[in-house]
């Protein structure tokens, strides 16, 4: 199929996300506003009061609310959208795991800010982090543009009936969702014919008949039902089954939107920067990575091997290309913006040099927690992170695995 | 506004069950009853919705339900939310033809603790958004489902293992929420009390709130002869001395217009017809404590806190 012509706009994060869910014939919104993601709400509020949608928009009283809506809506046969944001996420938590366990695919954009206490309503992915075990897809673009992209994927992803999970779309707050990027959008029709109709999996009810999952006077079932140590763990290992095919699905959406769309984000799971010859690299996920290309640019044009590799999806953990695409690397600084607190460095941090133990060769992994409340990244920081990566190749040693970077010390 | 539905108790016994037997609830469970009750006031397709609670917990034990109906339980706080993205699904799949164009009708239920105290937020949103739903209290007035703790729901002098009667403190000293009034409050359009030893006043009530617009709320009173120990043969008999003392009146709030149902009402017009509070009280091992002469004021206390809530509804609903 031909790359569709397209049309810019100029869109912050969360408009583009509104955008997003707009064109992809959402049949419920729940939604409660928490900043940074309020604008989400408000532009999709808009549409509604225009006529520009036809969606059930229930204004809920909290997030814990929205998400249940949310659920409930899916199982009843509805493609449901909703946006949250720190706080709201943390609120959602127990319905998180509800969500993905009751099997609903609802899709939801979180747009990543710090957790209180002190109260900050800037940037850092702790709200998303800690919620990395919850059974949903998570997925964190780098720009707008992948905002937009990643929303109208997420529909597609979650209700393939060989997934049926939920997917959380992370975007940093206000360095995306408040700020003006061209974002190509594509024409309404082509959105709504490539996320399609819900399609719902067939399986068999209490009384032994063959149905569509969802609930339907027509074919009654019980879903959420008490579930105890007879059959509570085969439902768990039914989700981490899901989510070990997700990544096929992810990869097979991703190729498909890329045919309309011309645009890819590396295979779907990761993205690599120059690491086929790269002697370092660093490993990040969401806005930061724009930043790190520069800084890679610039270091390869001086002649100096170094790399990036972002993971995009990092729920499920795509474990075989991350060690594939580190499989040269000697030295890997791994960025997290997000702090376990006690723990040995940052969640992406643990997945990293998890992944990496199993390889023959073996690379440093080093640690730094940056940009935590907000906190600007800056490219002399980065260009620190690559000069203390050649020192560990020269010295042959890491004398400090876990550092933060970017504060007062 | 409401249908002339009529029946006897010939055609509710010949209505299928849509609650089925073969659950888990104890011997003398009131609570398993008014579901079963409720079940056969049903309009026509009706999806349910259940908070965490031990209804719930005895009606759907994997791979088993009781359930006829579509049903979905999702957490203990939020029922009335399930029924609102029910709702709304229902509502847009309807007007996109994406499903029949039939009317379902939702239902959700709770018990105590997830009406009176963790469920009264999801419950007061759903309600002021409008949502069109039945919302079912079945009230047990207490956490049964972990062992008879205390709710906003149970009453003053109840002895629960949060509030055990001790030597110094007779049981719980708070009083009950005034759930049904605070729903009213809400300009709910339909609100009512029932009782299951008043069998078809409670299904004609499920059935107005199953057949008007908009959020409907039925505040059932359940006896639970394990948290009450009370004789499991007797929790009819305690439904009823339950109106009977005024300690639970029949009611219903249509638009906010309060009007004693006809159990309550003969006992406005003829108030000799008022039982004692203590003939209720005394069936109940959880208010055994009261009659030792430690204690014993606390009953003289809930028959003048009783007394004095009859009176001021009276006037409610303009009867002098």
């Amino acid at each position: 199929m031909a790359v569709a012509k397209q049309k810019m706009l100029a869109l912050n994060g969360d408009e583009a996300v509104a955008y997003a869910a707009k064109q992809s014939d959402v049949d419920v919104v729940a939604a409660y506003p928490i900043t940074p993601q309020t604008i989400i709400v408000e532009r999709f509020s808009e549409y509604v009061a225009n006529g520009e949608v036809d969606t059930e928009f229930v204004c809920v009283e909290s997030e814990h609310s929205a998400l249940t809506a949310c659920l409930t809506a899916a199982a009843t046969g509805a493609r449901a959208f909703t946006a949250t944001a720190s706080a709201g996420l943390a609120l959602m938590h127990e319905i998180l795991y509800v969500t993905s366990g009751c099997r609903a695919p609802v899709v939801m954009s979180v747009v990543n800010r710090a957790l209180s206490a002190p109260i900050n309503i800037h940037c850092d992915h702790s709200d998303t982090m800690v919620e990395r075990d919850c059974g949903w897809i998570q997925i964190y673009v780098e720009n707008s543009q992948e905002a937009y992209d990643s929303i109208i994927q997420a529909f597609k992803i979650a209700e393939d009936p060989e997934v049926l999970l939920p997917v959380m779309v992370g975007l940093d707050g206000f360095t995306l969702s408040h700020t003006l990027e061209n974002v190509q959008t594509l024409p309404d029709d082509l959105v709504e014919k490539f996320v399609g109709m819900r399609q719902f999996p067939l399986v068999a009810t209490h009384e032994k008949r063959t149905v569509p999952f969802k609930l339907d006077p027509k074919t009654p079932m019980t879903i959420g039902p008490l579930d105890l140590y007879d059959y509570y763990f085969e439902h768990k290992r039914q989700q981490e089954e899901a989510m070990q095919t997700a990544p096929k699905i992810i990869q097979k959406v991703h190729e498909k939107y890329a045919e309309i769309s011309g645009r890819r984000y590396g295979d779907g799971l990761i993205e690599q920067y120059h690491l086929e010859d790269a002697e370092t690299a660093i490993v990040c996920v969401g806005s930061t990575s724009g930043t790190v290309k520069t800084i890679v640019n610039d270091l390869r044009s001086k002649g100096i091997s170094v790399g990036l590799l972002r993971l995009r999806t990092f729920r499920p953990l795509p474990v075989k290309e991350i060690t594939k695409a580190l499989e040269n690397v000697k030295a890997v600084a791994v960025m997290d913006r997000s702090l376990s607190f006690g723990g040995h460095g940052g969640a992406v941090f643990h997945e990293i040099r998890h992944a990496l133990y199993d390889t023959s060769t073996h690379p440093f992994v080093v640690n730094y927690i940056y940009g935590l409340g907000g906190r600007d990244t800056n490219p002399n920081l980065l260009h620190k992170i690559y000069r203390d990566l050649q020192r560990i190749l020269e010295t042959q040693r890491s004398e400090q695995p876990v550092q933060f970077i970017g504060l007062r010390e | 506004m409401f249908s002339e539905w009529k029946f006897t108790a010939k055609d509710i016994a010949e209505k299928p069950d849509l609650f089925m037997s073969g659950h888990r609830a104890c011997a003398g469970c009131a609570p398993a009853i008014v579901l079963r009750l409720i079940m056969k006031a049903l309009r026509g397709p009706t999806i349910a919705t259940f908070a965490t609670g031990c209804m719930e917990v005895v009606s759907t034990i994997y791979p088993y339900t009781s359930w006829k109906i579509p049903y979905i339980h999702t957490a203990f706080e939020n029922v009335a939310a399930n029924a609102s993205g029910i709702e709304a699904a229902l509502k847009i799949l309807k007007k996109k033809g994406r499903r029949a164009q039939e009317q379902v009708d939702v239902v959700a239920f709770a018990g105590d603790g997830g009406t009176y105290d963790i469920g009264i937020q999801a419950l007061s949103g759903a309600v002021e958004r409008g949502h069109d739903f039945l919302y079912v209290l079945y009230d047990n007035e207490a956490y049964m489902n972990t062992g008879i703790q205390r709710s906003g729901g149970t009453p003053h002098g109840a002895s629960t293992t949060t509030s055990p009667a001790g030597k110094i403190i007779p049981g719980k000293l708070e009083h009950k929420k005034p759930i049904a009034d605070i729903m009213v409050a809400h300009d709910i359009p339909y609100a009512a009390t029932a009782s299951p030893y008043y069998w078809k006043d409670l299904i004609t009530k499920a059935r107005k709130g199953i057949e008007i617009d908009g959020p409907a709320f039925l505040h059932v009173l359940a006896p639970c002869p394990r948290g009450w120990r009370s004789d499991i043969s007797k929790s009819i008999e305690i439904s009823h001395l339950a109106v009977e003392t005024c300690i639970f009146p029949l009611w219903e709030a249509i638009d906010g217009e309060y009007q004693l149902s006809t159990p309550s009402k003969v006992i406005a017009l003829r108030p000799e017809r008022k039982k004692p509070v203590r003939e209720y009280l005394q069936m109940q091992g959880r208010f055994r404590h009261l009659f030792t002469p430690k204690f014993e004021k606390i009953i003289d206390e809930i028959q003048h806190i009783t007394d004095e809530r009859w009176q001021r509804f009276l006037k409610k609903c303009n009867i002098v």
